[in-house]
């Protein structure tokens, strides 16, 4: 389903519901790459966890037939994103040449509409200046900011990585292929749920598998216009 | 010539019928309504000029808690931006809490001052005279209260000029789709009206007060009357502007709470997106403010001695205001939930299920303190006339609508789409000192400015009795009105 491209890409990402066994090593993988800090038992009680990717479970069912549903959830890079046109300082904005959602920190004066806009909830505010147990600190990614106290983050799909991959391509003088950019979840997760690409090159893989009978997007009746594709699961019955 | 001079009479002495029924009736008229019982000019302002001197120890209390209150608000602010919001009760899905229900409560009593004074000006409602400054006041310090609240709410607000029309280097300006930059301009406006407004209107009294003083008051009512003398010209100049004032700044007053509430409405928060918002929160705004309004009469009445300014003839027509605002508010909120209740959209449905489930017990107060004590109350004439009985209805009205606030603004935003994200909400210390010290703030300024500040505008007062009449007709009297226009 690759897309007419005349310049610029649109980063896509497949999430396969019945590849996902919720083991979270996306989410490891996605605090490790980015400096997501780490929130406190207490704090996660209070209701501040701090994921940019998330894995919802729900119960389908009654006992002893449950069913488990996982659903990795993160930033859905809207293509019509209910966050932008609130933020009063264009903190949140639209990259129109990569097609994604980007979050400046350093314009954001932390006022929180966009994360009551986001019907997905995946924007985090820093409640406090983060810090790292040792030896966590020792290990902040240098190609991502560290963020300060008051001020909204959320998944950026890697664009550290998609940067880089960009500027090697240029240097080499070539098109950037398919599967030169992966984000740290997509290239964690053991069971190859999340496919990441560029839905212009018809060569790329997220083309190849779009579209598919089993596609949806989360919350598509609002109209936020998702770049992320989920795939339905089939049934897993859990103890079967 | 000199003759027919002196058989004008001037106003505050007006002729005593000969015949006994009628005195007796006129009597009864005076006792009832300010603006037939005149006295002489220099009287009333001897109770004015009294009443700003006035500081017994009641007042030195009430000062010294209310500043106190402040010191609490101050610090508190203080450690939060030392610390973090993480001081505050708000997580990841309530990311808004008393701080925003705050500012729309503040900017919403701040809605009354300028209805009394300008809409029933244009429509010449001759009770509000007397009342009009007080309420003025309490929107020109709403206001101020409510000017706090994006600075406490927001997480860097060392960098809130971010938010201004600043120009720079880069050419980076704010962003005017945001509904809260149309907020801050909506504001912006609506403080300088209304101390435009309010300003103008206290120039005559500012010269009385400079011609009745010595000292440090004489000095600084001299710079603040801009040298008024009271001449023809000058009063036709003020009747102008105030009458221009009242036509521009009535539709700045609704503009404002229509897009404090577009904060919310134009999100796509369950709950807050509704066409109904603009006007519902205005009825809001009102309700509140006419009740904040009346209880801050009783207690100037009370404790600076001006019942002769203030009687019960005022608190009667502002009862069945405040019963008319407590319908109409009523019938939005009916309106906005009958709908929704009907269009059973399942994030909207969980909203729902939780006003009747977990915070039931707030629903059912606002309901109560909302519509049940007001319409309960002000039906009736005795309960409208005293004092006590309209001070707890009005306390009852001001829960009410700060719990609709809270219902809101952290109430709603704990439910959302995915049910993975429901938080509920608990407001921590932080928020409520910060909530207290704002009540505080506002008294503080307003106790303050009434040793200051005529409270009463005395030349609306005088002029309302200059064209107040009897005249008999037949064998009853009636009360006649001279138009100026
Ligand atoms: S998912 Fe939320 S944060 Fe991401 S672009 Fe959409 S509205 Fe914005
Ligand atoms: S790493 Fe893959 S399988 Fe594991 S939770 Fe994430 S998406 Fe699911």
């Amino acid at each position: 389903m690759a897309e007419t491209n005349e310049h610029g890409h649109k980063w896509t990402m497949i999430v396969d519901l019945d590849k996902c066994n919720g083991c979270n090593a996306c989410v490891v993988a996605c605090h490790a790459e980015n400096n997501v800090p780490i929130a406190s038992e207490e704090e996660v009680i209070r209701g501040r966890g701090n994921h940019w990717i998330r894995i919802e479970r729900y119960w389908e069912g009654e006992y002893p037939d449950v069913q488990a549903r996982f659903i990795p959830v993160f930033c859905q890079q809207c293509g019509s994103a209910p966050c932008e046109p609130v933020c009063p300082t264009y903190a949140s904005y639209h990259s129109t040449e990569q097609n994604l959602n980007v979050q400046v920190y350093n314009r954001c004066v932390g006022t929180r509409y966009c994360g009551n806009n986001c019907p997905y909830k995946v924007r985090f505010f820093n409640w406090w200046t983060p810090e790292w147990d040792s030896p966590l600190n020792e290990q902040l990614n240098p190609d991502v900011t560290v963020r300060s106290a008051g001020v909204m983050e959320k998944c950026t799909f890697c664009i550290q990585r998609i940067r880089r991959a960009e500027n090697d391509a240029t240097a080499d003088g070539r098109e950037l292929r398919d599967g030169d950019v992966q984000p740290a979840c997509a290239q964690a997760c053991p069971s190859r749920a999340l496919v990441f690409g560029d839905l212009y090159d018809p060569e790329s893989q997220v083309s190849e598998r779009l579209p598919a009978e089993r596609q949806f997007k989360l919350l598509e009746n609002l109209g936020t216009e998702p770049a992320v594709y989920y795939l339905k699961g089939e049934d897993t019955h859990v103890g079967e | 010539m000199l003759e027919s001079r002196a058989e004008v009479r001037p106003y505050w002495e007006k002729p005593i019928p000969e015949d006994e029924e009628h005195a007796h009736q006129l009597e009864h008229f005076r006792e009832e309504d300010l603006l037939l019982d005149a006295i002489p000019p220099s009287e009333s302002s001897a109770i004015i000029l009294n009443s700003m001197k006035s500081t017994g120890l009641g007042f030195w209390m009430a000062a010294g808690f209310t500043g106190a209150l402040v010191a609490l608000l101050m610090g508190t602010w203080g450690l939060q931006i030392f610390s973090g919001l993480g001081i505050t009760g708000l997580n990841r899905s309530v990311m808004w809490g008393p701080y925003i229900a705050n500012l729309v409560f503040f900017i919403g009593i701040g809605h009354a001052g300028t209805f009394i004074s300008a809409a029933l000006r244009l429509m010449h409602m001759d009770f509000r005279r007397p009342i009009s400054r007080a309420a003025e006041t309490v929107t020109l310090f709403g206001l101020a209260a409510a000017g706090l609240f994006p600075l406490i709410h927001v997480g860097r607000v060392w960098k809130i000029f971010y938010m201004f029309p600043i120009p720079d280097e880069r050419r980076l300006w704010p962003n005017f789709r945001s509904p809260l930059l149309w907020d801050a301009t909506a504001i912006t406006t609506y403080i300088l009206g209304s101390t435009l407004f309010m300003y103008a209107g206290l120039l005559p009294d500012l010269a009385m007060a400079r011609d009745h003083t010595t000292g440090w008051r004489h000095q600084l009512y001299k710079a603040l009357a801009l040298g008024w003398r009271g001449s023809l010209g000058e009063w036709l100049r003020l009747e102008k502007l105030a009458n221009i004032l009242s036509y521009v700044i009535i539709p700045v007053m609704f503009s404002v709470h229509t897009i404090v509430a577009y904060d919310f409405a134009m999100a796509v928060q369950p709950g807050w997106h509704s066409t109904i918002f603009g006007p519902f929160f205005i009825a809001g705004a009102l309700f509140s403010g006419v009740a904040a309004v009346i209880m801050v009469l009783i207690i100037l009445r009370k404790t600076m001695r001006l019942g002769y300014f203030l009687r019960e003839q005022h608190f009667n027509s502002l009862g069945i205001f405040l019963m008319l605002l407590s319908i109409i508010w009523g019938y939005f909120y009916f309106n906005e939930w009958i709908v929704t209740w009907y269009g059973n959209l399942s994030a909207e449905q969980a909203i729902l299920n939780m006003l009747t489930g977990q915070l039931s017990p707030l629903f059912y107060l606002m309901l109560v303190c909302n519509v049940a004590i007001p319409l309960g109350g002000l039906w009736s004439r005795r309960v409208r006339t005293s004092m006590p009985a309209m001070f707890v209805i009005c306390l009852a009205v001001q829960i009410g609508m700060y719990l609709e606030r809270i219902l809101i603004v952290p109430g709603f935003l704990s439910r959302n789409e995915l049910p993975f994200n429901w938080v509920n909400y608990t407001p921590h210390l932080p928020e409520i000192l910060i909530t207290l010290g704002t009540f505080g703030l506002l008294s503080f300024l307003y106790i303050l400015w009434t040793r200051i500040i005529p409270i009463v505008p005395l030349w609306e007062v005088h002029e309302g009795q200059a064209f107040q009449s009897t005249r008999r007709v037949g064998r009853g009297l009636f009360t006649t009105h001279t138009d100026m226009h």
